[in-house]
C-alpha cells in the first residue's frame, strides 16, 4: 500500500442523490413511503380513542375523515402503502427461498402467493366490513 | 473490422506528485468486439505507459478488473465498448481508497473476508480412513450459487451502507459466510454468527439490494443477507422464547 492512499468522501446526507445511482432515489422513494404507513397507524389509533369517547366524537372523527384533506391523505397513503408491499412482494423469493429437491420454487409462484394472501385477507376484511 | 474512436476519460492519481485525482483523457480507437480492458491495454500500450489498473483473465473470472465505468460498477473485462456512446467514464471503484489510478486498497475486504471463516469447519473430526463427507445434489444446490462469486468487491462499490459505515462486513463475505453455513458437511455456523449476525454484520443492511443488481456472477448477496437476517431472527426467538429447544 502507498502511504498516500486518497479517500473519496461520501455526503452523509445527499448520497442518494447520486444522479449515476438511480437505484438509490427508488430506495428512497421506499423508505419514504414507512412515513405515510406510520401515519395511517397513527391515525387508526386516534380512531380507537374517538370511538371510546362516544358517538359524538366518533362521527366528528368520520366528518374530518371525509373532509378533503382527509380524502388527500387516504389517497396518498394508499398510494404509499401500495408501493411499499408490491415492492416488498417482489424481492420475497431472494429473502424466503423455497428449494423443493434440487430445483428452487420459480420466483413469481413466491411472489403470487403474496398477492393471493393479500387478497384473500382483503377480501375477508371486505366482507367482515359490509 | 469496423473501428470507432472513442474519448476514454480516466481518472488518475499518483501519490507521489497529486494532492487529489485528475481526469485525463484519451482518444482510442476501439474495435467493435472490445471491452473497456482492451482501450485501457491499448492506451497503455500505445499511449500512456504510466497507466496503472489490475487485471488477469481477460474473461470474467479471476475478479481484479472492477472499476466504474460511466458511475457504475463493473467488470472492464465484460463491458462492451458496442454498449457505450462515444464517450467513456473510467475511475476506480467507489468506496475503496485509491491506492494508484485505477488500483484501489482492497485490504479492508481481505480482512473482512477472513474473519468470516469462509473454509469448512466439519462438525467433529473424521480420521481420513472414514472416508469421505458425502453430499447430495440437493445438498449441493443449497450453497451453489453463493460459490460463484470471484470477489470483485462492485457489490462493495454499490453498497451505500458500505460507503456511509466502512466497519460493515459487506455483502461479498457475509454471502460467502452463507455459503458454509448452508454446507451440510459445515459445523461452524455458531463461529461465524458471532460476525455476521451482528450491528456491522446483516444489520447494517437496510436491502437497498443494488449489490445484487451488479453482481456479475448472479450470486444474489442481498439474498443471502436477508436469509441470515430470517435465520437469526429465528435463533433469538428460540432463544428466548422456547430456550428448551434445541438449536
Ligand atoms: S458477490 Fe458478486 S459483486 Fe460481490 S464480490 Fe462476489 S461476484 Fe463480485
Ligand atoms: S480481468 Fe479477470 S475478471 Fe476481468
Amino acid at each position: 500500500m502507498s502511504n498516500k492512499p486518497y479517500v473519496r468522501e461520501v455526503s452523509k446526507t445527499t448520497w442518494f442523490l447520486n444522479p449515476q445511482q438511480p437505484r438509490y432515489k427508488r430506495y428512497m422513494a421506499r423508505e419514504v413511503t414507512c412515513i405515510f404507513i406510520g401515519a395511517y397507524t397513527f391515525l387508526l389509533i386516534v380512531a380507537l380513542k374517538r370511538l371510546a369517547e362516544g358517538p359524538d366524537a366518533f362521527q366528528g372523527f368520520l366528518n374530518a375523515l371525509h373532509s378533503p384533506l382527509g380524502v388527500l391523505f387516504n389517497l396518498a397513503a394508499l398510494v404509499a402503502a401500495v408501493y411499499h408491499s408490491t415492492s416488498w412482494f417482489n424481492v420475497t423469493p431472494q429473502a424466503m427461498p423455497i428449494q423443493r429437491g434440487e430445483e428452487f420454487v420459480p420466483g413469481n409462484i413466491i411472489v403470487g402467493a403474496h398477492y393471493a394472501v393479500w387478497a384473500v385477507v382483503s377480501l375477508i376484511i371486505l366482507i367482515l366490513g359490509i | 473490422m469496423s473501428e470507432r474512436q472513442i474519448q476514454l476519460e480516466v481518472l488518475r492519481y499518483d501519490p507521489e506528485t497529486d494532492s487529489e485525482p485528475r481526469f485525463q483523457s484519451y482518444a482510442v480507437p476501439c474495435k467493435n468486439e472490445w471491452v473497456v480492458l482492451d482501450a485501457l491495454n491499448y492506451v497503455k500500450e500505445n499511449l500512456d505507459t504510466t497507466l496503472s489498473y489490475r487485471w488477469s483473465c481477460h474473461m470474467a473470472v479471476c475478479g481484479s478488473c472492477g472499476m466504474m465505468i460511466n458511475g457504475e460498477p463493473k467488470l472492464s473485462c465484460k463491458a462492451f465498448i458496442r454498449e457505450y456512446s462515444d464517450k467513456i467514464r473510467v475511475e476506480p471503484l467507489a468506496n475503496f481508497p485509491i491506492e494508484r489510478d485505477l488500483v484501489t486498497v482492497v485490504e479492508d475486504f481481505i480482512a473482512k473476508l477472513t474473519r468470516v471463516k469462509p473454509y469448512l469447519i466439519p462438525k467433529e473430526d473424521k480420521p481420513i480412513s472414514a472416508g469421505e463427507f458425502k453430499q447430495t445434489p440437493a445438498e449441493l444446490m443449497k450453497y451453489k450459487q453463493y460459490t460463484l462469486c470471484i470477489n470483485c468487491m462492485l457489490c462493495y462499490a454499490a453498497c451505500p451502507e458500505y460507503a456511509l459505515v466502512p466497519d460493515f462486513i459487506g455483502p461479498a463475505a457475509i454471502a460467502l459466510a452463507h455459503r458454509y453455513n448452508q454446507d451440510s458437511r459445515d459445523g461452524g455456523r455458531d463461529q461465524r454468527q458471532e460476525v455476521i449476525a451482528t450491528d456491522e454484520g446483516v444489520w447494517e443492511c437496510s436491502f437497498v439490494g443494488a449489490c445484487s443488481e451488479v453482481c456479475p456472477k448472479h450470486v444474489d448477496p442481498a439474498g443471502a443477507l436477508q436469509q441470515v437476517k430470517v435465520a437469526s431472527t429465528i435463533d433469538w426467538y428460540k432463544e428466548h422464547l422456547m430456550p428448551w429447544v434445541k438449536k
